[in-house]
């Protein structure tokens, strides 16, 4: 590959995580040869690399494994296939309009490539301390859980000695087991909302297997120290959320880390003009998770944060095959399809709009609940008529859900091109 | 009891009758019969951590497990005896990096493929 604009790949993709090496082997599969991976790190695999975990691939490969494992078996598969990849290279722009990628790295410093269709596949990070509003000085001290991850899963170093976790999410639970093992004393985990963010597996084997306390409807109103953390105040709050006076607790600590949720990493879409999400902070996707730029299509957690990197590959490959699909075909579109629209409970859905022609048969769409159901239906009307009816004993927010869409779901309504919308709900049994 | 063998979490509940015969509820699977027996007997679980690897390198850790399920007890001994483990690169998915670990039969395998620059 030489410098200079005229470099042409057929299919960009931007990311080399879970999302954008799936996207490349199904970009491959799907017959597109002139593929180029782009990633920021000095090595493929994204956030893999830190989740030493297992758990790993249940669905994809019937076997546990462990983050890095889970990646080795894409890398090694891209590398089988040939697929260029570029390292330490981060996008800084993109053209939509030409789709003119400028990219920048030590040593080439900034450069452009030109590409046919672009796959979105950055991932996303962690809700920061910043955007949490919480009071008190600024020491040292204070990490998200996920750069905490790093620090001690890759670059050995320990991040302090006396720990509060703030926030139960998975990450959270998964870093107080691996605190503790590492040799510090983690105090508690806190949690605002009264159930909690994570799996029950990880209360059990990373929580209870250690003896450290959850906290539910706890949260951190205060930080002391003013180099480095020196404590926190914990209180409890009421069913608002809303600090109960007279609950405070101080807790000394010197490291405070923070599993707040994670935000889908668009600031690269919003500069190149993709349409984002108000619920999910990602791009708004047709059928073939193409977004509102004709041949700019996403995947992964820049779409919409999954619980599953198995459901990750899956969405990724679709993702990839499609844009080679359209640099084969090269038609320009005009309709944007079919709103999908989530409702009575569904606070999303993946995607958006659906164009029957283009469908896949049958079409996954995924969503959400916005909050804990029991014995509900899952509903979906076509221009108001039911088509389809699943009953579920359960649904909750941390867990990603979807539906199968027939063609002759569509059908038996009306003609595919009379279709005006379809809803899914959540309705009593 | 949770069971930890999936995102499901089921709730099991079992009970041990006078011949100490164990009989389990609540599973929805096979491996919650045997997760709620085993962890009324002997509980286990498989380890995960990390160890450095030797010299100046281009990765200062490498990520490793259990290649099997190790007793709840022997966690803290078999990460105190991985503490004083270093790895020359290049290391390859599988590879051993400690036999026999805390006495338990079981090996501790790296899980990262590494080459050497």
């Amino acid at each position: 590959m030489t410098d200079g604009q005229n470099v042409q790949v057929d299919v960009a993709i931007i990311g080399g995580g879970p999302a954008g090496l799936a996207a490349a082997l199904g970009a491959k599969k799907r017959g597109a040869d002139n593929i180029l991976i782009i990633e920021r790190d000095n090595e493929l695999g994204g956030i893999l690399n830190q989740c030493i975990h297992n758990g790993f691939g249940l669905h994809t490969f019937k076997e546990e494994l462990t983050g890095p494992e889970y990646a080795a078996r894409f890398i090694e598969e891209v590398k089988k296939e040939k697929i260029p990849y570029l390292l330490n290279t981060i996008v800084v722009d993109v053209d939509a309009e030409g789709k003119i990628l400028t990219l920048m790295s030590r040593e080439r410093g900034l450069f452009k490539i030109r590409a046919k269709a672009v796959v979105l596949a950055m991932g996303c990070r962690e809700r920061s301390r910043g955007a949490l509003n919480i009071p008190g000085y600024r020491p040292a001290g204070i990490y998200s859980a996920g750069t905490a991850q790093r620090y001690v899963n890759m670059e050995g170093r320990m991040p302090g000695r006396e720990v509060v976790i703030l926030g139960s999410g998975d990450i959270g639970l998964i870093m107080a087991r691996r605190m503790t093992l590492e040799g510090a004393k983690v105090k508690l985990v806190a949690e605002i909302m009264p159930y909690c963010g994570g799996l029950k597996r990880n209360i059990v084997q990373c929580l209870e297997d250690y003896g450290i306390p959850l906290r539910l409807s706890h949260t951190v109103v205060d930080i002391h120290g003013k180099e480095r953390l020196k404590g926190v105040t914990l209180t409890r709050v009421d069913e608002h959320s809303k600090p109960i006076p007279g609950t405070e607790e101080y807790i000394p600590c010197d490291t405070l880390l923070l599993s707040c949720g994670l935000i889908p990493e668009n600031e690269l879409s919003s500069g190149m003009g993709v349409e984002l999400s108000s619920i999910t902070g990602g791009p708004v996707v047709n059928e073939s998770l193409e977004t509102n730029l004709e041949g700019v299509f996403a995947c992964g957690n820049v779409l919409h944060v999954h619980d599953l990197v198995d459901y990750v590959s899956e969405e990724a490959a679709k993702a990839g095959e499609n844009a080679a699909e359209y640099v084969e075909r090269q038609i320009r579109e005009t309709s944007r399809g079919i709103p999908v629209c989530g409702e009575k409970g569904v606070r999303y859905t993946v995607p958006s709009y659906l164009r029957p022609e283009y469908m896949d048969d049958p079409q996954v769409i995924r969503f959400r609940v916005g909050s804990n159901y029991q014995n509900v239906s899952v509903v979906v009307y076509v221009n108001d008529i039911c088509v389809i009816k699943i009953k579920k004993r359960t649904m909750a927010p941390g867990e990603m859900e979807q539906i199968k869409l027939k063609k002759s779901d569509l059908e038996k309504v009306c003609e595919c091109n009379k279709v005006q919308n379809i809803r899914i709900c959540i309705e009593e049994q | 009891m949770i069971c930890i063998c999936c995102p499901l979490g089921c709730a099991l509940t079992a009970v041990r009758d006078k011949e100490g015969e164990i009989t389990v509820t609540g599973n929805t699977c096979p491996r919650g019969e045997a997760y709620a027996k085993n962890e009324c007997l002997s509980p286990k679980r498989t380890v995960t951590t990390t160890v450095r690897v030797k010299g100046e390198a281009q990765a200062a850790m490498v990520s490793v497990k259990t290649a099997g399920e190790i007793p709840k007890d022997k966690i803290m001994d078999c990460i105190r005896e991985l503490a004083g483990v270093e790895v020359a690169l290049p290391v390859r998915i599988g590879d051993v990096v400690l036999k026999n670990v805390a006495g338990t039969g079981i090996d501790v395998v790296a899980t990262k493929n590494i080459e050497k620059k």
